[in-house]
């Protein structure tokens, strides 16, 4: 199958091994992989911050990048979700009949990385092998809008070596939510501790995600506080092989 | 005209607010422990419903129903109402209303009122008007009761004085109930609750309540409550004076079957009401002999015209969307600077004052979704916020900060070309401030992020240079 990688643009800016390991994980399963240069951004955070009017040619340029694209792979549930939720109604307010048409096309071609791996591959065990313990922060994106379910979780127990520990209040939020980190960062800061505690108390090496942005803002606590626990997109775990060769 | 909600117009941003909030370790221990205690109560009596979500969506398909035909059935109320013995008052706002209510009182030559179960005189700050005309009210219900003797405002939508702890209340009562020894268990407080309010509901003549819903095909009026206190009001009392927002109507009598199964298990997570009071107009010596309805708009025909945000009225104050929020779990209501605090509050109270106040409420959420799950009547909270945030920005009240930065990006996202060239600058403004890959100061409005969290450093290589590069060294 020839998927086509929307990177995003943080993930492109600030995260480009989270890319690389897709890439390695979708090629390692016998499928060919596309990025294409002119794509940007999905118009996500000008969205949720109000700046609707400048999130539209965002949504126009992605609509037209990914025009005849076969499969897009998204590695951001957040996006994936402005996607699904929001184009529909950009594209329907704009009382643009060809973006309609194009929005109508395109949704059912876009896959969250979890989503295309389970649901559209039918695969679970990537021939991963990673020797930790993870605990695994479900985004809220993920949960609420996807609702991804036990996808990510299947994925990680079929790593070899892998232990998935329990985190408590696993569906709290961590507090980032875009610019409101930002806005209200006293308050965002505030859930950011009580998910650093419940992540500290499920004693696990790493927290792993489907979202860059959460794992951002989960790993500057980690990192600010000297906590020695790290973060990891899922697409990284999964990319993980035993350099020996040898599973278990 | 003047459509106000309390005091809502006055308060602090929500993030001025809510900084000081934060820092309150007992306030915070308190609406943790309390929101988590109605939770997993909730969580339990809604799981053991098998049509959970067929009583979800009927509740949101009769709500929007009366919102479409609100007209109609407003009317229809109020000549069955009016049939039944009761007599209909219409308020387009807060200073109508309390003028009504405020003349019938003193009509009664009533000095004093009992009232019980009304946000919606805190909306329109009725008591403050009473209290001008030389009137006094006594909330009745237990919470509004510790608020009111505490001097406070109320925190939550269903339990006011949530944000109280069982050692401050007694403190309270202590305090203001004169009272020389008090014990520190639920029962002591519950006595002296009761020997302070007895009195009261045998004395005073009127009574003021809210209504929970208001019934078009029979003209009731229908509260519901824990505690009996309502009870006492909607029947002892000579007169009785409700104020109901236009929302509040259902259509039938039937429609309660639903709603009387997602209120209490959302609210309190009970499987019913212990009193669930509803009359209809006047009965020949028995209760109240003389039964008022004051319909309030104060907005909502503004909130009403608006169609992407129409569903805000479908609300039925429940407070599981407060409960469920893991940002008013961290400030409690008092961040939200009005008396619906909370999601809902978030987009009710800006929306009740045609966006002209409360701006920053619809910002204060990090729109996680867990409010839209647990609401009983299905309102689409972070679709709301989202769409407010959009009329805050096109009114042009968003920071000028925030509205070049926005600029900036979104020029910087038109192509890859302007992306790469944001990199590269970003590479370079970055350097004074990386240490070891980590950036932990940022100067201007960023320190917002780095006072409390460190940030990666944009790497060297973004995905599309290193793919780029893999292309042509594979030829790919």
């Amino acid at each position: 199958m020839r998927i086509s990688l929307f990177i995003t643009c943080y993930n492109d800016t600030f995260f480009p091994q989270t890319g690389k390991a897709v890439v390695s994980v979708l090629e390692e399963l016998g499928h060919s992989v596309e990025f294409r240069p002119a794509q940007t951004c999905c118009g996500q955070m000008h969205y949720n911050t109000g700046y609707q009017q400048e999130a539209l040619p965002m949504m126009r340029h992605f609509l037209e990048v990914f025009r005849d694209a076969e499969v897009i792979c998204i590695p951001s549930s957040s996006c994936v979700a402005m996607i699904r939720d929001h184009y529909p109604k950009m594209a329907a307010a704009s009382g643009d009949a060809a973006q309609k048409l194009a929005v109508k096309d395109t949704l059912p071609r876009i896959f969250e990385f979890t989503e295309l791996l389970v649901d559209h591959l039918g695969v679970t065990d990537v021939g991963a092998f990673f020797p930790h313990s993870v605990a695994l922060h479900p985004s809220c994106h993920s949960l609420r809008s996807l609702k991804l379910g036990d996808r990510p979780a299947r994925l990680l127990n079929s790593v070899r070596g892998l232990t998935l520990v329990e985190l408590e209040q696993s569906e709290e939020c961590c507090g980032f939510g875009g610019t409101f980190a930002i806005k209200n960062a006293d308050v965002s800061t505030a859930m950011l501790s009580d998910k650093v505690r419940c992540l500290l108390n499920s004693g696990a090496e790493i927290c792993a995600a489907v979202d860059n942005s959460c794992l951002m803002h989960i790993g500057g606590a980690l990192s600010r506080q000297r906590t020695g626990m790290r973060v990891l997109h899922l697409a990284e775990i999964l990319a993980s092989r035993n350099k020996q060769g040898a599973m278990e | 005209m003047s459509s106000y909600v309390g005091d809502a117009a006055k308060a602090p941003k929500f993030q001025t607010a809510a900084k000081a909030l934060v820092q309150n370790t007992q306030l915070r221990h308190n609406v943790k422990r309390a929101t988590g205690v109605i939770r997993n109560k909730r969580a339990k009596v809604v799981d053991e419903m098998p049509d959970w979500e067929q009583l979800r969506d009927s509740g949101h398909e009769i709500k929007q129903h009366v919102m479409r035909h609100l007209d109609f059935y407003l009317e229809q109320f109020e000549t069955n109402c009016k049939a039944a013995g009761g007599t209909v008052h219409w308020a387009r706002d807060a200073d109508e209303a309390n003028s009504i209510i405020v003349g019938l009182v003193k009509a009664q030559q009533a000095k004093e009122v009992i009232k019980v179960k009304t946000m919606t005189s805190d909306e329109v700050r009725l008591n403050g008007a009473l209290e001008n005309a030389g009137i006094t009210p006594y909330e009745t219900d237990l919470a509004d009761l510790i608020v009111q003797l505490g001097e406070d405002k109320p925190s939550h939508i269903v339990v006011p004085a949530l944000h109280r702890n069982r050692m401050e209340i007694r403190q309270i009562f202590l305090d203001k109930m004169n009272l020389s020894e008090l014990g520190d268990q639920p029962e002591d407080l519950a006595a002296a609750a009761r020997n302070y309010l007895r009195e009261k509901f045998l004395r005073v003549p009127v009574a003021i309540s809210g209504a929970n819903f208001a019934v078009a095909d029979t003209g009731s009026v229908c509260v519901v409550e824990s505690e009996g206190n309502g009870r006492m009001c909607v029947s002892l009392p000579r007169v009785l004076i409700s104020l109901v927002g236009i929302e509040k109507i259902i259509p039938s009598f039937q429609d309660l079957e639903v709603f009387l199964q997602t209120l209490p298990r959302s609210a309190t997570g009970e499987r019913m009401n212990p009193y669930n009071s509803i009359w209809t107009g006047v009965t020949p010596d028995d209760g109240p002999q003389e039964f008022h309805v004051v319909l309030l708009d104060n907005g909502r025909t503004k909130v009403l015209a608006d169609r992407e945000a129409r569903e805000t009225l479908d609300c039925i104050r429940c407070g599981a969307c407060l409960n469920a929020c893991p940002v008013y779990r961290q400030t409690g209501g008092h961040a939200y600077g009005s008396m619906y605090g909370g999601p809902i509050g978030a987009i009710l109270t800006p929306q009740l004052q045609s966006m002209e106040h409360s701006q920053t409420l619809p910002y204060a959420s990090s729109l996680c979704g867990a409010c839209y799950e647990v609401c009983p009547v299905k309102i689409n909270i972070p679709e709301i916020l989202v769409h407010l945030r959009g009329k805050v920005v096109e009114r042009g009240d968003a920071p000028f900060e925030e509205k070049m930065a926005m600029k900036a990006a979104a020029w910087t996202l038109e192509s890859p070309e302007h992306l790469e060239m944001a990199r590269k600058l970003g590479r370079i403004a970055q350097r004074p401030f990386v240490d070891k890959g980590v950036i932990s100061h940022l100067p201007f409005g960023l320190d917002a992020w780095t006072r409390t969290r460190d940030l990666p450093a944009m790497p060297a290589e973004s995905f599309r240079e290193w793919w780029l590069k893999r292309e042509k060294e594979t030829g790919v």
